[in-house]
C-alpha cells in the first residue's frame, strides 16, 4: 500500500471510496472496502466471482446505497441515491449487460434520459436533428465507427454496441466510467477495439474503474490494479510492479510463492 | 419520420432489409386495401358507397380509442384488461352528472375523460406502488372491481337522455353536399384523427414519448439512464384510462344512454386490433399507423361479413384466426431477420 501511494504523492484522488459496508441481509457482501482513483489514471479491479467487485461498482454508480462509508468526491463528499445522482457528479457506469434498448437507433442510446431538447406546455421536445448530429461528432471524437446513428441498436455487433454504451458513458464530460467487463461478451477482434477506446478516454482525462478477468486486458491499459477477496481490500500496486503470476494470486487469495499457481489462461 | 431520416435509413438497408421493413411497416395496410377490393368485387352495390365507409367509421371509433391507448401501454410490454370497465364507468358517471341538472354540459363532458384517468392511474398505482408482479394482474381486478361499480352506482339500469351537447362528439355529423344530398362525415371520425395524430407526435418527438418506448425495449436502460420507469408506467396506464374515458364520451353520444353492461369484452377486441397492427407482445415495437390499421382491419370484417348476412359467429372466428395469422406472419418475418 505505502509504495502505491508514494508515486502519487503530489496528486489528491479524484475520488475515494472510505470503509465501504453493504449488507444484503445477514451477508456482508463488502466489508469496509477502501478505493483511491486519481485523476487521469486507469484502474483495474479485480477479484473472483462473488469478490465483491460488481458491487462496490454499483455503490459508486448509485444503484446502491452503501450500508456504511463514505464517498468522497473531489474532495467532497457525495451521496448517491440514483444512477442519476451519480450522472449529475460525472460519475458513469458501462454495465456488463450494456443496458441498451435495442429497439431504439444510436443516437437515442447515446442521449437517453438527457435528450438535447426544447420545452413547450411543460413537455420536453427532443430535438432529433441536433442530437443526431451530437451523436455523430462525439462518436468521431471518440474514433467509433457505426454506419450510421440511425441504426437501432439490436442490428450492432456485440463490439459496436459495447462502443455504444461507452460513447452514452462519455456523452457528457464524465470524470469517470466504470466499466464492468466490457471485452467479456466480445470476438476477440473487437477486444482490442474496446481497449484502445479505454486508452483514448484516459488520453482525454478521465478516469477509468475497469473491472476485469481478463489479465490480458489488465496488463495493457491499466495503470494500477487493485484486488478484492471475500469483500475486503486484499492487495494493490503500480500495474509496473506487479505481474500477472502475482494478480491471479490475489484473485484466489494467495501472496507471495505465485508461481506454482500461475496459469496464463485464467 | 423526417426526409433526412428515410434518407439515411435507405443508405444502411440492403435491399432484403429495405422489403422488411416496408413489409413491416405497410404490410397491413395491404390487408386494408385487400379487403376493400375483395368486399368491393362482393357487394359492390352496398359496400363502396359513401355512406357504408362513413358507417364503417361510425362503428370503429370506440376500438380505434380503446386500442390506441392500449397500444401505448403493450409498447412497455403491459396490458390493461379494464378498459372495456372503465369505459361503461365512465360513461354511466357521464350519464348520470348529466342528467341529473346540477352540472352544466361542459363538466359532464369532462367527467368520461377524468374518470378514464383517475381509473387508469389507479392501475398505474397498483402496478408501482403495490408491486404486483404484472399489469394483467392489477387491471384483471380493475376489470372486475369497476364494473361492479358501475352496476352498484346505476342499480344496473341505463340511463338515457344525455343531452345534445355532449352527445355531439359521439354522434354529430359534418356534412358533405359534394358526395351525395345525405352524405356526411361522423365528427367522431375527427376525434380519432386528432388522437391518432396526438399520440404519434407525442410519441416521437416528446422526451416522455421517446421514454415510453425505450422502457419497452429495456426498462433496465431506462432506469440507469435517470428514466424514472414508475413514473411512465403511472403516465402510460393513465393515457390508457383517458383514451377509455374519451372512448365513454363517444359511446355516451352515439347511444344518448349510459349502459352499465357496456364495453364487456371491448378490451380484447383493442388488443385483438393492436395485435393485428403489428405491435409486439413483448413491448417497445409498433406503430401508431400500424395499430389503425389492425382497427380497420377489424371493422371491415364486421362490416363486410354483416353485409353478406354472415353470422355474428363466425365473426368471431375469423378475427380469432387473424390474431393468430397476423403474429404468425410476425413469427416469420423475425425468423427471415435473423436468417440474413
Amino acid at each position: 500500500m505505502a509504495e502505491v501511494s508514494a508515486d502519487k504523492t503530489n496528486v489528491s484522488p479524484l475520488l475515494e471510496m472510505r470503509g465501504i459496508m453493504k449488507r444484503f441481509g445477514a451477508i456482508t457482501a463488502l466489508d469496509h472496502v477502501d478505493l483511491k482513483l486519481y485523476p487521469g489514471e486507469v484502474l483495474g479491479v479485480v477479484g473472483d466471482n462473488g469478490a465483491g467487485k460488481s458491487t462496490l461498482m454499483k455503490v459508486l454508480s448509485g444503484l446502491y446505497t452503501a450500508s456504511e462509508g463514505q464517498l468522497v468526491f473531489e474532495g467532497q463528499e457525495i451521496t448517491l441515491h440514483s444512477p442519476k445522482d451519480a450522472r449529475d457528479v460525472g460519475i458513469e457506469m458501462v454495465y456488463q449487460d450494456l443496458a441498451l434498448a435495442g429497439n431504439l437507433p444510436v443516437y437515442e442510446n447515446i442521449y437517453l434520459g438527457r435528450e438535447p431538447g426544447k420545452t413547450a406546455f411543460g413537455f420536453n421536445f427532443v430535438d432529433q436533428k441536433l442530437s443526431r448530429k451530437m451523436a455523430m461528432e462525439h462518436l468521431n471524437r471518440l474514433h467509433i465507427n457505426i454506419k450510421s446513428v440511425d441504426q437501432k441498436v439490436e442490428e450492432l455487433s456485440g463490439g459496436q454496441a459495447q462502443a455504444v454504451a461507452i460513447a452514452r458513458a462519455t456523452a457528457f464530460d464524465a470524470r469517470v466510467v466504470i466499466m464492468d467487463e466490457p471485452t467479456a461478451a466480445l470476438a476477440i477482434k473487437e477486444v482490442g477495439k474496446v481497449l484502445d477506446l479505454i486508452k483514448r478516454l484516459r488520453d482525454h482525462g478521465t478516469s477509468v474503474i475497469l473491472i476485469s478477468h481478463r489479465m490480458d486486458d489488465v496488463f495493457f491499459v491499466c495503470d494500477r490494479v487493485m484486488a478484492l477477496f471475500h469483500g475486503r481490500n486484499f492487495e494493490e500496486a503500480m500495474i509496473d510492479n506487479t505481474n500477472r503470476n502475482e494478480v491471479i494470486g490475489w484473485i484466489m487469495g494467495t501472496k507471495g510463492h505465485t508461481e506454482a499457481l500461475a496459469h496464463d489462461s485464467l | 419520420m423526417t426526409h433526412s431520416d428515410a434518407a439515411s435509413q435507405d443508405e444502411l438497408a440492403t435491399p432484403a432489409a429495405r422489403r422488411m421493413q416496408f413489409i413491416e411497416k405497410y404490410g397491413v395496410f395491404a390487408v386494408v386495401v385487400l379487403m376493400c377490393l375483395i368486399l368491393s368485387a362482393l357487394e359492390p352495390d352496398i359496400f363502396p358507397t359513401t355512406l357504408n365507409l362513413t358507417n364503417i367509421l361510425r362503428q370503429i371509433a370506440m376500438n380505434a380509442l380503446l386500442a390506441l391507448g392500449l397500444y401505448i401501454v403493450i409498447l412497455t410490454a403491459g396490458i390493461d384488461l379494464s378498459v372495456g370497465s372503465i369505459m361503461a364507468l365512465a360513461t354511466m358517471l357521464l350519464a348520470m352528472a348529466d342528467t341529473s341538472g346540477y352540472f352544466p354540459w361542459p363538466v359532464a363532458l369532462l367527467v368520461g375523460p377524468l374518470i378514464g384517468i383517475a381509473c387508469g392511474m389507479v392501475n398505474g398505482l397498483g402496478l408501482t406502488v403495490l408491486r404486483l408482479p404484472h399489469p394483467f394482474i392489477m387491471t384483471l381486478g380493475t376489470l372486475y372491481t369497476l364494473r361492479g361499480i358501475t352496476n352498484l352506482v346505476s342499480a344496473g339500469r341505463p340511463i338515457s337522455g344525455i343531452s345534445p351537447e355532449v352527445r355531439f362528439l359521439g354522434s354529430g355529423e359534418i356534412p358533405l353536399p359534394f358526395l351525395g344530398e345525405y352524405a356526411s362525415v361522423p365528427v367522431s371520425a375527427f376525434v380519432i384523427l386528432i388522437c391518432y395524430f396526438g399520440v404519434s407526435y407525442f410519441l416521437r418527438k416528446a422526451a416522455i414519448g421517446r421514454h415510453i418506448v425505450a422502457v419497452g425495449g429495456n426498462p433496465q436502460a431506462a432506469r440507469v439512464s435517470g428514466i424514472n420507469v414508475d413514473r411512465i408506467l403511472l403516465i402510460v396506464y393513465s393515457l390508457s384510462g383517458f383514451f377509455a374515458g374519451l372512448a365513454a364520451l363517444l359511446m355516451a353520444g352515439r347511444t344518448g344512454a349510459g349502459f352499465p353492461n357496456a364495453g364487456i369484452g371491448a378490451e380484447l377486441d383493442a388488443i385483438a386490433a393492436v395485435i393485428i397492427g403489428g405491435a409486439s407482445f413483448f413491448g417497445g415495437r409498433g406503430t401508431v399507423l400500424g395499430v389503425f390499421a389492425g382497427v380497420l382491419v377489424m371493422g371491415l370484417l364486421r362490416n363486410g361479413l354483416n353485409l353478406m348476412d354472415v353470422s355474428a359467429f363466425w365473426q368471431q372466428t375469423f378475427i380469432g384466426m387473424i390474431v393468430v395469422g397476423a403474429v404468425y406472419i410476425d413469427v416469420l418475418r423475425r425468423k427471415a431477420g435473423t436468417a440474413r
